[in-house]
Protein backbone atom coordinates (compact mmCIF):
# COMPACT_ATOMS: atom_id res chain seq x y z
CA UNK A 1 0.00 0.00 0.00
CA UNK A 2 2.90 2.11 1.25
CA UNK A 3 4.36 1.40 -2.12
CA UNK A 4 1.77 2.40 -4.27
CA UNK A 5 0.99 6.01 -2.90
CA UNK A 6 4.71 7.19 -2.87
CA UNK A 7 4.57 5.97 -6.72
CA UNK A 8 1.00 7.81 -7.11
CA UNK A 9 2.96 11.08 -5.38
CA UNK A 10 5.68 10.81 -7.64
CA UNK A 11 3.13 11.11 -10.34
CA UNK A 12 1.51 13.58 -9.52
CA UNK A 13 4.78 15.49 -9.04
CA UNK A 14 6.02 14.24 -12.21
CA UNK A 15 2.63 15.67 -14.17
CA UNK A 16 3.14 19.54 -12.14
CA UNK A 17 7.16 19.17 -13.07
CA UNK A 18 5.87 18.19 -17.09
CA UNK A 19 3.14 21.58 -16.84
CA UNK A 20 5.74 23.94 -15.80
CA UNK A 21 8.13 22.75 -18.18
CA UNK A 22 5.63 22.98 -20.77
CA UNK A 23 4.38 26.11 -19.52
CA UNK A 24 8.24 27.52 -19.80
CA UNK A 25 8.56 26.00 -23.39
CA UNK A 26 5.56 27.68 -24.34
CA UNK A 27 6.22 30.95 -23.07
CA UNK A 28 9.94 30.84 -24.87
CA UNK A 29 8.40 29.58 -27.98
CA UNK A 30 5.59 32.05 -28.55
CA UNK A 31 6.92 34.91 -26.97
CA UNK A 32 10.71 35.28 -26.58
CA UNK A 33 12.66 33.61 -29.64
CA UNK A 34 13.13 36.46 -31.88
CA UNK A 35 10.98 36.23 -34.92
CA UNK A 36 12.37 33.70 -37.87
CA UNK A 37 13.62 36.20 -40.43
CA UNK A 38 11.85 34.52 -43.58
CA UNK A 39 8.61 32.66 -42.52
CA UNK A 40 7.38 34.80 -39.38
CA UNK A 41 5.67 33.88 -36.89
CA UNK A 42 4.47 30.62 -38.76
CA UNK A 43 7.77 29.27 -37.81
CA UNK A 44 6.68 28.82 -34.43
CA UNK A 45 5.07 26.27 -34.89
CA UNK A 46 8.43 24.59 -35.67
CA UNK A 47 9.25 24.09 -31.71
CA UNK A 48 5.96 21.29 -31.15
CA UNK A 49 6.45 19.96 -34.60
CA UNK A 50 10.32 19.37 -33.67
CA UNK A 51 9.91 17.55 -30.36
CA UNK A 52 7.28 15.52 -31.44
CA UNK A 53 9.02 14.21 -34.62
CA UNK A 54 12.15 13.02 -32.70
CA UNK A 55 9.77 11.46 -29.50
CA UNK A 56 7.68 9.95 -32.31
CA UNK A 57 11.53 8.20 -33.50
CA UNK A 58 12.49 7.13 -29.88
CA UNK A 59 8.93 5.57 -28.58
CA UNK A 60 9.27 2.58 -31.37
CA UNK A 61 12.40 1.93 -29.86
CA UNK A 62 10.83 1.54 -26.96
CA UNK A 63 7.95 -1.03 -28.30
CA UNK A 64 10.59 -2.94 -30.37
CA UNK A 65 12.70 -3.76 -27.39
CA UNK A 66 9.59 -4.04 -25.01
CA UNK A 67 8.63 -6.75 -27.82
CA UNK A 68 11.69 -8.90 -27.96
CA UNK A 69 11.99 -8.92 -24.41
CA UNK A 70 8.41 -10.04 -24.54
CA UNK A 71 9.57 -13.28 -26.81
CA UNK A 72 12.29 -13.56 -24.77
CA UNK A 73 10.18 -14.05 -21.48
CA UNK A 74 7.67 -15.71 -22.90
CA UNK A 75 8.36 -19.57 -21.64
CA UNK A 76 10.83 -18.30 -19.28
CA UNK A 77 9.29 -15.89 -17.10
CA UNK A 78 5.50 -15.28 -17.80
CA UNK A 79 5.06 -12.48 -15.42
CA UNK A 80 7.66 -10.80 -16.65
CA UNK A 81 6.43 -11.21 -19.92
CA UNK A 82 3.53 -9.62 -18.96
CA UNK A 83 5.26 -6.58 -18.01
CA UNK A 84 7.05 -6.11 -20.95
CA UNK A 85 3.75 -6.37 -23.16
CA UNK A 86 2.11 -3.79 -21.09
CA UNK A 87 4.96 -1.94 -22.25
CA UNK A 88 4.98 -2.35 -25.74
CA UNK A 89 1.30 -2.13 -26.00
CA UNK A 90 1.86 1.37 -23.92
CA UNK A 91 4.74 2.40 -26.09
CA UNK A 92 2.75 1.76 -29.64
CA UNK A 93 0.10 3.99 -28.44
CA UNK A 94 2.48 6.87 -27.63
CA UNK A 95 4.05 6.58 -30.82
CA UNK A 96 0.55 6.76 -32.89
CA UNK A 97 -0.10 9.99 -31.07
CA UNK A 98 3.50 11.77 -31.24
CA UNK A 99 4.02 11.24 -34.74
CA UNK A 100 0.20 12.04 -35.75
CA UNK A 101 1.07 15.42 -33.72
CA UNK A 102 4.28 15.71 -35.94
CA UNK A 103 2.12 14.91 -39.39
CA UNK A 104 -0.38 17.47 -38.40
CA UNK A 105 1.75 20.10 -37.03
CA UNK A 106 3.92 19.56 -40.41
CA UNK A 107 0.69 20.56 -42.40
CA UNK A 108 0.09 23.36 -40.81
CA UNK A 109 3.33 24.05 -40.99
CA UNK A 110 3.29 23.42 -44.92
CA UNK A 111 0.23 25.08 -45.91
CA UNK A 112 2.47 28.65 -45.31
CA UNK A 113 5.77 27.69 -46.23
CA UNK A 114 5.23 25.14 -48.80
CA UNK A 115 1.48 26.30 -50.08
CA UNK A 116 0.46 22.90 -49.89
CA UNK A 117 -0.48 20.91 -46.93
CA UNK A 118 1.05 17.71 -48.02
CA UNK A 119 4.18 16.37 -50.25
CA UNK A 120 4.92 13.18 -51.25
CA UNK A 121 8.57 13.67 -50.23
CA UNK A 122 11.23 11.01 -48.46
CA UNK A 123 10.51 12.14 -44.93
CA UNK A 124 7.01 13.09 -45.14
CA UNK A 125 6.20 9.65 -46.74
CA UNK A 126 8.34 7.94 -44.55
CA UNK A 127 7.13 9.32 -41.02
CA UNK A 128 3.18 8.55 -42.53
CA UNK A 129 4.72 5.05 -43.24
CA UNK A 130 5.69 5.14 -39.50
CA UNK A 131 2.24 6.06 -38.38
CA UNK A 132 0.41 3.57 -40.55
CA UNK A 133 2.29 0.63 -39.60
CA UNK A 134 1.86 1.71 -35.59
CA UNK A 135 -1.81 1.89 -36.07
CA UNK A 136 -2.06 -1.82 -37.79
CA UNK A 137 0.08 -2.81 -35.07
CA UNK A 138 -2.96 -1.36 -32.56
CA UNK A 139 -5.46 -3.15 -34.56
CA UNK A 140 -3.70 -6.34 -34.77
CA UNK A 141 -3.75 -6.79 -30.89
CA UNK A 142 -7.44 -5.45 -30.80
CA UNK A 143 -8.43 -8.20 -33.68
CA UNK A 144 -6.54 -11.05 -32.38
CA UNK A 145 -7.68 -13.32 -29.29
CA UNK A 146 -7.05 -12.68 -26.03
CA UNK A 147 -4.82 -15.72 -25.73
CA UNK A 148 -2.35 -14.68 -28.22
CA UNK A 149 -2.27 -10.99 -28.53
CA UNK A 150 0.93 -10.49 -26.88
CA UNK A 151 3.17 -12.84 -29.56
CA UNK A 152 1.12 -12.07 -32.87
CA UNK A 153 2.14 -8.29 -31.72
CA UNK A 154 5.29 -8.80 -30.73
CA UNK A 155 6.17 -10.59 -34.25
CA UNK A 156 4.47 -7.99 -35.79
CA UNK A 157 6.58 -5.39 -34.01
CA UNK A 158 9.73 -7.01 -35.65
CA UNK A 159 8.73 -6.70 -38.92
CA UNK A 160 7.81 -3.42 -38.44
CA UNK A 161 10.93 -2.54 -36.51
CA UNK A 162 12.68 -3.81 -39.65
CA UNK A 163 10.50 -2.43 -41.92
CA UNK A 164 11.22 1.59 -40.86
CA UNK A 165 15.14 1.65 -41.89
CA UNK A 166 13.99 -0.18 -45.64
CA UNK A 167 11.29 2.35 -45.49
CA UNK A 168 13.61 5.31 -44.96
CA UNK A 169 16.23 4.12 -47.61
CA UNK A 170 14.14 3.15 -50.24
CA UNK A 171 11.77 6.67 -50.33
CA UNK A 172 14.74 8.67 -49.81
CA UNK A 173 16.05 7.17 -52.53
CA UNK A 174 12.88 7.75 -54.48
CA UNK A 175 12.62 11.69 -53.27
CA UNK A 176 13.35 14.54 -50.96
CA UNK A 177 11.80 17.96 -50.29
CA UNK A 178 12.23 18.42 -46.30
CA UNK A 179 14.27 20.95 -45.15
CA UNK A 180 17.81 19.38 -44.17
CA UNK A 181 18.53 18.52 -40.77
CA UNK A 182 19.06 21.78 -38.32
CA UNK A 183 21.03 20.67 -35.79
CA UNK A 184 25.00 20.64 -35.38
CA UNK A 185 27.05 20.79 -37.89
CA UNK A 186 26.23 22.40 -40.82
CA UNK A 187 22.66 22.77 -39.35
CA UNK A 188 21.23 26.24 -40.45
CA UNK A 189 19.34 26.82 -36.83
CA UNK A 190 20.52 30.02 -35.32
CA UNK A 191 21.53 29.73 -31.55
CA UNK A 192 19.13 32.41 -30.71
CA UNK A 193 16.25 29.61 -30.86
CA UNK A 194 17.79 26.60 -29.22
CA UNK A 195 16.12 27.78 -25.71
CA UNK A 196 12.47 26.99 -27.41
CA UNK A 197 13.80 23.86 -29.44
CA UNK A 198 15.40 22.54 -26.00
CA UNK A 199 12.59 23.31 -22.92
CA UNK A 200 9.95 22.39 -25.51
CA UNK A 201 11.89 19.10 -26.39
CA UNK A 202 12.24 18.48 -22.58
CA UNK A 203 8.63 19.56 -21.87
CA UNK A 204 7.24 17.12 -24.58
CA UNK A 205 9.39 14.20 -23.65
CA UNK A 206 8.48 14.44 -20.14
CA UNK A 207 4.72 14.58 -20.93
CA UNK A 208 5.44 11.92 -23.39
CA UNK A 209 7.17 9.36 -20.29
CA UNK A 210 4.26 10.53 -18.28
CA UNK A 211 1.27 9.49 -20.26
CA UNK A 212 3.33 6.09 -21.29
CA UNK A 213 3.40 5.25 -17.53
CA UNK A 214 -0.06 6.05 -17.11
CA UNK A 215 -1.08 3.48 -19.87
CA UNK A 216 1.44 0.89 -18.63
CA UNK A 217 -0.07 1.30 -15.52
CA UNK A 218 -3.31 1.09 -16.65
CA UNK A 219 -2.55 -1.83 -19.08
CA UNK A 220 -1.07 -3.58 -15.94
CA UNK A 221 -4.48 -3.40 -13.73
CA UNK A 222 -6.14 -4.79 -16.89
CA UNK A 223 -3.84 -7.50 -16.62
CA UNK A 224 -3.94 -8.21 -13.06
CA UNK A 225 -7.31 -7.89 -13.23
CA UNK A 226 -7.80 -10.94 -16.16
CA UNK A 227 -5.68 -12.73 -14.14
CA UNK A 228 -7.78 -12.81 -10.50
CA UNK A 229 -10.61 -13.63 -13.00
CA UNK A 230 -8.77 -16.87 -14.07
CA UNK A 231 -8.10 -17.70 -11.35
CA UNK A 232 -11.35 -17.36 -9.35
CA UNK A 233 -12.71 -19.38 -12.67
CA UNK A 234 -10.15 -22.28 -11.71
CA UNK A 235 -10.96 -22.48 -8.10
CA UNK A 236 -14.99 -22.53 -8.88
CA UNK A 237 -14.81 -25.33 -11.07
CA UNK A 238 -12.23 -27.09 -8.83
CA UNK A 239 -15.52 -27.15 -6.21
CA UNK A 240 -17.24 -30.47 -6.11
CA UNK A 241 -20.75 -30.24 -7.06
CA UNK A 242 -22.87 -31.54 -4.78
CA UNK B 1 18.54 -32.59 -47.28
CA UNK B 2 15.55 -33.88 -44.72
CA UNK B 3 14.69 -30.61 -44.27
CA UNK B 4 13.74 -29.79 -48.56
CA UNK B 5 12.09 -33.38 -48.29
CA UNK B 6 10.11 -32.15 -46.10
CA UNK B 7 9.55 -28.81 -47.71
CA UNK B 8 9.10 -30.78 -50.76
CA UNK B 9 6.27 -32.68 -48.84
CA UNK B 10 4.12 -29.58 -48.00
CA UNK B 11 4.95 -28.46 -51.54
CA UNK B 12 3.61 -31.55 -53.28
CA UNK B 13 0.17 -31.34 -50.86
CA UNK B 14 -0.54 -28.09 -51.77
CA UNK B 15 -0.13 -28.57 -55.15
CA UNK B 16 -2.24 -31.44 -55.14
CA UNK B 17 -5.41 -29.68 -53.05
CA UNK B 18 -5.21 -27.00 -55.72
CA UNK B 19 -5.41 -29.25 -58.61
CA UNK B 20 -8.17 -31.04 -57.42
CA UNK B 21 -10.47 -28.10 -56.64
CA UNK B 22 -8.34 -25.09 -58.37
CA UNK B 23 -10.64 -22.58 -56.54
CA UNK B 24 -7.59 -20.11 -55.70
CA UNK B 25 -6.39 -20.11 -59.01
CA UNK B 26 -9.88 -19.38 -60.27
CA UNK B 27 -10.34 -16.99 -58.07
CA UNK B 28 -7.17 -14.96 -58.40
CA UNK B 29 -7.51 -14.79 -62.23
CA UNK B 30 -10.95 -14.10 -62.62
CA UNK B 31 -10.57 -10.96 -59.84
CA UNK B 32 -7.46 -9.98 -61.57
CA UNK B 33 -9.46 -9.64 -65.09
CA UNK B 34 -12.25 -7.91 -63.15
CA UNK B 35 -9.37 -5.48 -62.21
CA UNK B 36 -7.46 -4.45 -65.58
CA UNK B 37 -11.29 -4.52 -66.79
CA UNK B 38 -12.66 -1.60 -64.26
CA UNK B 39 -8.80 0.09 -64.73
CA UNK B 40 -9.29 0.16 -68.01
CA UNK B 41 -13.13 1.63 -67.57
CA UNK B 42 -11.71 4.05 -65.21
CA UNK B 43 -8.22 5.49 -67.19
CA UNK B 44 -9.23 4.94 -70.98
CA UNK B 45 -6.05 3.58 -71.76
CA UNK B 46 -6.20 3.54 -75.52
CA UNK B 47 -6.86 7.24 -75.52
CA UNK B 48 -3.75 8.31 -74.00
CA UNK B 49 -0.53 5.77 -75.05
CA UNK B 50 1.74 7.90 -72.57
CA UNK B 51 -0.14 8.01 -69.83
CA UNK B 52 -1.53 4.22 -70.03
CA UNK B 53 2.54 3.62 -69.91
CA UNK B 54 3.70 5.27 -67.21
CA UNK B 55 0.49 3.95 -65.11
CA UNK B 56 0.24 0.45 -66.27
CA UNK B 57 3.05 -1.02 -63.60
CA UNK B 58 1.48 0.19 -60.59
CA UNK B 59 -2.13 -0.53 -62.11
CA UNK B 60 -0.68 -4.11 -62.60
CA UNK B 61 1.04 -4.86 -59.29
CA UNK B 62 -2.09 -3.51 -57.55
CA UNK B 63 -4.27 -5.97 -59.41
CA UNK B 64 -1.61 -8.97 -58.07
CA UNK B 65 -1.88 -7.37 -54.48
CA UNK B 66 -5.52 -7.59 -54.13
CA UNK B 67 -5.74 -10.96 -56.35
CA UNK B 68 -3.07 -12.74 -53.62
CA UNK B 69 -4.75 -11.35 -50.76
CA UNK B 70 -8.16 -12.90 -51.68
CA UNK B 71 -6.37 -16.08 -52.43
CA UNK B 72 -3.54 -15.86 -49.47
CA UNK B 73 -6.48 -15.86 -46.99
CA UNK B 74 -7.64 -18.80 -48.41
CA UNK B 75 -4.42 -20.90 -48.06
CA UNK B 76 -4.74 -21.45 -44.60
CA UNK B 77 -8.02 -22.18 -44.36
CA UNK B 78 -7.48 -25.54 -45.98
CA UNK B 79 -5.45 -26.36 -43.31
CA UNK B 80 -7.83 -25.60 -40.21
CA UNK B 81 -10.47 -28.05 -41.46
CA UNK B 82 -10.17 -31.21 -39.90
CA UNK B 83 -7.66 -29.75 -37.36
CA UNK B 84 -5.05 -30.25 -39.29
CA UNK B 85 -3.38 -27.50 -38.30
CA UNK B 86 -2.83 -28.90 -34.69
CA UNK B 87 -1.86 -32.01 -36.20
CA UNK B 88 0.98 -29.98 -38.44
CA UNK B 89 1.63 -28.19 -34.46
CA UNK B 90 2.23 -32.11 -33.31
CA UNK B 91 4.45 -33.31 -36.13
CA UNK B 92 8.18 -33.82 -35.86
CA UNK B 93 8.67 -31.65 -38.76
CA UNK B 94 10.38 -28.15 -38.97
CA UNK B 95 7.91 -25.34 -38.34
CA UNK B 96 9.40 -23.50 -41.14
CA UNK B 97 8.91 -26.27 -43.65
CA UNK B 98 5.32 -26.14 -43.66
CA UNK B 99 5.94 -22.12 -44.38
CA UNK B 100 8.00 -22.73 -47.15
CA UNK B 101 6.03 -25.01 -48.32
CA UNK B 102 3.23 -23.20 -48.13
CA UNK B 103 4.99 -19.52 -49.61
CA UNK B 104 6.43 -21.59 -52.62
CA UNK B 105 2.67 -22.95 -53.86
CA UNK B 106 1.05 -19.63 -53.43
CA UNK B 107 4.09 -18.20 -55.76
CA UNK B 108 3.18 -20.86 -58.36
CA UNK B 109 -0.06 -20.09 -58.04
CA UNK B 110 0.62 -16.45 -58.43
CA UNK B 111 3.05 -16.69 -61.36
CA UNK B 112 0.39 -19.09 -63.19
CA UNK B 113 -2.07 -16.23 -63.11
CA UNK B 114 0.83 -13.57 -64.08
CA UNK B 115 1.37 -15.54 -66.88
CA UNK B 116 -1.91 -15.80 -67.82
CA UNK B 117 -2.52 -11.77 -67.61
CA UNK B 118 0.14 -10.53 -69.20
CA UNK B 119 -1.21 -10.92 -72.55
CA UNK B 120 -4.56 -9.99 -71.76
CA UNK B 121 -2.79 -6.85 -69.79
CA UNK B 122 -0.93 -6.27 -73.30
CA UNK B 123 -4.43 -6.32 -75.23
CA UNK B 124 -6.44 -4.50 -72.97
CA UNK B 125 -4.06 -1.59 -72.22
CA UNK B 126 -2.63 -1.36 -75.63
CA UNK B 127 0.80 -2.01 -74.00
CA UNK B 128 4.11 -1.54 -75.84
CA UNK B 129 7.28 -2.17 -74.15
CA UNK B 130 10.17 0.40 -74.55
CA UNK B 131 12.52 -0.88 -72.23
CA UNK B 132 14.53 -4.11 -71.83
CA UNK B 133 11.20 -5.91 -71.48
CA UNK B 134 13.71 -9.24 -70.26
CA UNK B 135 14.37 -7.50 -67.24
CA UNK B 136 10.41 -8.29 -66.05
CA UNK B 137 11.20 -12.13 -65.84
CA UNK B 138 13.88 -10.53 -62.69
CA UNK B 139 11.07 -8.22 -61.70
CA UNK B 140 7.75 -10.31 -61.40
CA UNK B 141 9.40 -12.85 -59.29
CA UNK B 142 11.30 -10.94 -57.31
CA UNK B 143 8.17 -8.53 -56.36
CA UNK B 144 5.62 -11.62 -56.13
CA UNK B 145 7.98 -13.19 -53.85
CA UNK B 146 7.64 -10.25 -51.67
CA UNK B 147 4.14 -9.80 -51.84
CA UNK B 148 3.53 -13.71 -51.02
CA UNK B 149 6.16 -14.28 -48.15
CA UNK B 150 4.82 -11.76 -46.40
CA UNK B 151 1.35 -12.24 -47.30
CA UNK B 152 1.07 -16.16 -46.37
CA UNK B 153 3.06 -15.13 -43.12
CA UNK B 154 0.78 -13.01 -41.68
CA UNK B 155 -2.22 -14.95 -43.48
CA UNK B 156 -0.74 -17.84 -40.84
CA UNK B 157 -0.78 -14.78 -37.87
CA UNK B 158 -4.21 -13.50 -38.54
CA UNK B 159 -5.48 -17.54 -38.36
CA UNK B 160 -7.28 -16.97 -35.18
CA UNK B 161 -7.86 -13.34 -35.17
CA UNK B 162 -11.68 -12.62 -35.12
CA UNK B 163 -12.08 -11.20 -38.76
CA UNK B 164 -9.16 -12.59 -40.17
CA UNK B 165 -10.25 -12.16 -43.94
CA UNK B 166 -10.22 -8.03 -42.65
CA UNK B 167 -7.01 -8.39 -41.01
CA UNK B 168 -4.58 -9.77 -43.64
CA UNK B 169 -4.71 -6.54 -46.22
CA UNK B 170 -4.29 -4.33 -42.81
CA UNK B 171 -0.97 -5.48 -41.81
CA UNK B 172 0.24 -6.73 -45.62
CA UNK B 173 0.03 -3.12 -46.92
CA UNK B 174 1.66 -1.63 -44.38
CA UNK B 175 4.46 -3.51 -44.17
CA UNK B 176 4.64 -4.33 -47.91
CA UNK B 177 4.75 -0.58 -49.00
CA UNK B 178 8.61 -0.30 -49.45
CA UNK B 179 8.13 -2.84 -51.75
CA UNK B 180 5.32 -2.44 -53.59
CA UNK B 181 7.49 0.73 -54.14
CA UNK B 182 10.67 -0.76 -55.44
CA UNK B 183 8.71 -2.86 -58.01
CA UNK B 184 6.36 -0.22 -59.44
CA UNK B 185 9.05 2.11 -60.16
CA UNK B 186 11.17 -0.79 -61.73
CA UNK B 187 7.99 -2.14 -63.76
CA UNK B 188 7.41 1.67 -64.51
CA UNK B 189 11.12 2.46 -65.65
CA UNK B 190 10.98 -1.03 -67.67
CA UNK B 191 8.10 0.39 -69.61
CA UNK B 192 8.77 3.60 -69.91
CA UNK B 193 12.10 3.59 -70.89
CA UNK B 194 12.65 7.13 -69.13
CA UNK B 195 14.15 5.99 -66.30
CA UNK B 196 18.07 5.31 -66.22
CA UNK B 197 19.16 1.81 -66.88
CA UNK B 198 21.10 1.90 -63.15
CA UNK B 199 18.28 3.29 -61.46
CA UNK B 200 16.54 -0.01 -62.68
CA UNK B 201 18.96 -1.77 -61.56
CA UNK B 202 18.94 -0.20 -58.15
CA UNK B 203 15.09 -0.99 -57.44
CA UNK B 204 15.83 -4.69 -58.74
CA UNK B 205 18.89 -5.33 -56.15
CA UNK B 206 16.49 -3.47 -53.11
CA UNK B 207 13.63 -5.34 -53.57
CA UNK B 208 15.95 -8.66 -53.51
CA UNK B 209 17.47 -7.34 -50.30
CA UNK B 210 13.60 -7.07 -49.28
CA UNK B 211 12.92 -10.37 -50.42
CA UNK B 212 15.98 -11.75 -48.42
CA UNK B 213 15.78 -9.78 -45.14
CA UNK B 214 11.95 -10.87 -45.33
CA UNK B 215 12.41 -14.80 -46.07
CA UNK B 216 14.84 -14.36 -43.07
CA UNK B 217 12.42 -13.38 -40.94
CA UNK B 218 9.62 -15.51 -41.76
CA UNK B 219 11.49 -18.82 -41.57
CA UNK B 220 12.72 -17.11 -37.97
CA UNK B 221 9.60 -16.04 -36.39
CA UNK B 222 7.01 -19.02 -38.50
CA UNK B 223 7.53 -21.41 -35.18
CA UNK B 224 6.47 -18.50 -32.69
CA UNK B 225 3.28 -17.70 -34.49
CA UNK B 226 2.47 -21.22 -35.56
CA UNK B 227 2.65 -22.07 -31.52
CA UNK B 228 1.33 -18.69 -30.18
CA UNK B 229 -1.21 -19.39 -27.07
Amino acid sequence: MARSSVLRNAGWLWLVASIAVLVVGFRQAIFLVPTEATMGNVQRIFYYHLPHAILGLVFPYVNFLASLAFLFWRHRDPLKALTADALAVAAAEVTVLYVGITLATGMLWGKPAWGIWWAWDARLTSELLLWLLYVSYLLVRRFSMSGQTGVLAAVLSIFAAIDVPIVFMSIRWWRTQHPAPVFGEGGSLDPSFYPAVLWNLAGWAMWGILILTFRFALERRRQLNEQEEALRAIEASLEIPK
Amino acid sequence: MNYLRQVWDHLYKDLRLEWRSRDSINGMLFFVLLVVVVFSISFDPAGYPTTTRQISGGILWVGLLFASITALNQSWTREQRNQVLEAQRMAPSAASALFLGKALANMLFVLLVEAVLAPIFIVFFNLQVLGNARLLAIILPLGTWALVVNGTFFAALGLRARNRELLLPLILLPISLPAILMMVQATTGVLTAELDPIYIRTWITQLLGYDIIYTTVCILLFGTVLNAE
